[in-house]
């Protein structure tokens, strides 16, 4: 995308049809590092890459509780992000007051869509330069969508947003189609799985990512650290047992080097950001 | 001529007695399960305890829906609260969002009676007593609605430390333990039952301390 005479203002339309001021918006999204999404027929999972500034900072919290039955990964300005989580949360609150119920979460991402579009019809205002994965339980299962910056939503299997996501993208598309029966454990492993395809290369450790889960009768929460190393662990240890056989799948190469830092990597992070819940 | 006043009142009374009692490490909180209006009986089983938070229970009598909408926005407000953060509201916190919420409409009043109990920070119990426009004060006891005239100064006999004035300075907790709080909960509300037409049915007492709520109930006289 190069700069042009159209891309001044979202106000703007390019003789193509284009607004450009959205669709560098969009590319915000992908500047910010990876977050994942995939659900099954009763739960969803949401795991993000956890990114610090630098070594002396705590990471970006990006997963948020927005009620128990509904949660969000966001990617791209986490500001915007936290802002537009404190908004699902209090239209959360509303409806339970108002209707004593649960916001169906197809609801809700409506009308954070119709917000994102206000601010791409106002010529005082700039789009959220932020990309949501919203998962959520209703009375039909589990759901996950993709809010992005433009006002438009998308319902998922499974999905990746941000930097390096196409990896992640890949490994699910090549999964998808049985996550729907998976069970809970399967769920979180393939997440996990998913979230080290974005790292090309980097080992997987536990401090290293996020995970958090919300399903039929699970309350939002997030995995503690331990838990979620033992999910490494176990694929890591697969993984180095056929280390010496002939020609595996992707798993092979990256594996064989994650697989002893692995373990010392498990033991040693428990500083991880006093802000991660 | 005289001037005309309004033949309906947006307020109604539902009657009914709620007692706290705050001990070291542990409340009580009780109330009866009768809602009435006039001289009918509206249910028998109607509970009157709520819990807002793992260490704060709040208990009300007065004008039931007034007391469910303001339930309402204290449930709202402490989801506000945890989201924010991270935790629990602590009693004493919810002591004064409970005011707060009260005064808020000081010119046209939640009808509620309120006492809330639960533990503080340290983990010892503590009761509030509240009046309709959210003056509250902490107390080692309380009791709240149409029993509360029979019922406190009983409380005060048998609780009260001797005098405010006195020197060293006495705790507001209770020193009975939570087995003899429990049993004179019972004895003033079988009192308050016999000669307050708007208590009886079923008393409801919860426990609340440091590892949870135990809920226990006893019949009451239903005449």
């Amino acid at each position: 995308m190069f700069r042009n005479q159209y891309d001044t203002d979202v106000t703007t339309w390019s003789p193509t049809g284009r607004l450009f001021q959205v669709e560098y918006a969009m590319e915000a999204v992908k500047q910010g590092s990876a977050a994942i999404g995939l659900r099954s027929r009763s739960h969803v999972v949401l795991a993000c890459v956890n990114k610090a500034q630098s070594e002396l900072s705590s990471h970006q919290k990006k997963i948020f509780k927005v009620d128990d039955h509904i949660g969000v990964a966001i990617a791209g300005l986490t500001a915007d992000g936290r802002v537009l989580s404190r908004y699902m949360r209090s239209e959360s609150i509303n409806h339970s007051f108002t209707y004593e119920s649960p916001l169906p979460v197809g609801r809700l991402v409506v009308h954070l869509a119709d917000k994102a579009q206000v601010c791409t019809q106002r010529s005082w205002k700039r789009p959220y330069g932020v990309g949501l994965l919203v998962g959520g339980l209703d009375e039909s299962g589990a759901h996950l969508y993709y809010n992005c910056p433009s006002g438009s939503y998308f319902e998922y299997q499974a999905f990746a947003i941000g930097s390096r996501s196409q990896a992640a993208k890949t490994y699910l598309e090549r999964r998808f189609e049985s996550f729907g029966d998976s069970s809970r454990e399967d769920l979180i492993k393939d997440a996990i799985l998913a979230v080290r395809e974005t790292l090309q290369g980097e080992t997987l450790k536990s401090s290293l990512c996020t995970v958090s889960i919300l399903g039929v009768g699970e309350p939002f929460h997030f995995l503690d650290q331990e838990t979620i190393q033992n999910v490494i662990d176990t694929f890591e240890k697969v993984a180095e047992e056929e280390e010496g056989e002939a020609g595996e799948g992707e798993a092979e190469g990256e594996a064989a080097a994650a697989a002893a830092p692995a373990e010392q990597g498990g033991s040693g992070d428990q500083d991880v950001a006093p802000m991660e819940m | 001529m005289t001037k005309q006043h309004a033949n309906w009142s947006p307020y109604d009374n539902n009657g009914g007695t709620c007692v706290a009692i705050a001990g070291s490490d542990y409340c009580v909180i009780a109330a009866d399960t009768r809602m009435s209006t006039g001289y009918s009986i509206l249910s028998r089983d109607y509970s009157k305890i709520h819990k807002l938070a793992d260490k704060a229970v709040l208990s009300s009598s007065g004008f039931q829906a007034d007391v469910k909408a303001l339930q309402k926005v204290l449930k709202s407000r402490h989801l506000i609260y945890q989201h924010q953060h991270n935790k629990q509201m602590s009693c004493p916190a919810m002591a004064q969002l409970l005011s707060n919420t009260l005064y808020f409409k000081r010119f046209f009043p939640y009808y509620a009676f309120n006492v809330l109990g639960g533990l503080d920070e340290e983990g010892k119990g503590c009761v509030f007593t509240y009046d309709a426009v959210g003056s509250y004060e902490k107390v080692g006891y309380s009791a709240q609605g149409s029993g509360s005239t029979l019922i406190m100064p009983f409380l005060d006999n048998q609780l009260k430390s001797p005098s405010p004035l006195l020197l060293p300075k006495q705790d507001s907790i209770t020193p009975l333990s939570e087995s003899e709080a429990v049993d004179l909960v019972k004895t003033v509300f079988a009192s308050a039952t016999e000669r307050d037409i708007y208590t009886g049915d079923k008393l409801e007492i919860m426990i609340l301390k440091a590892d949870g709520i135990k809920t226990e109930v006893m019949e009451l006289r239903k005449d």
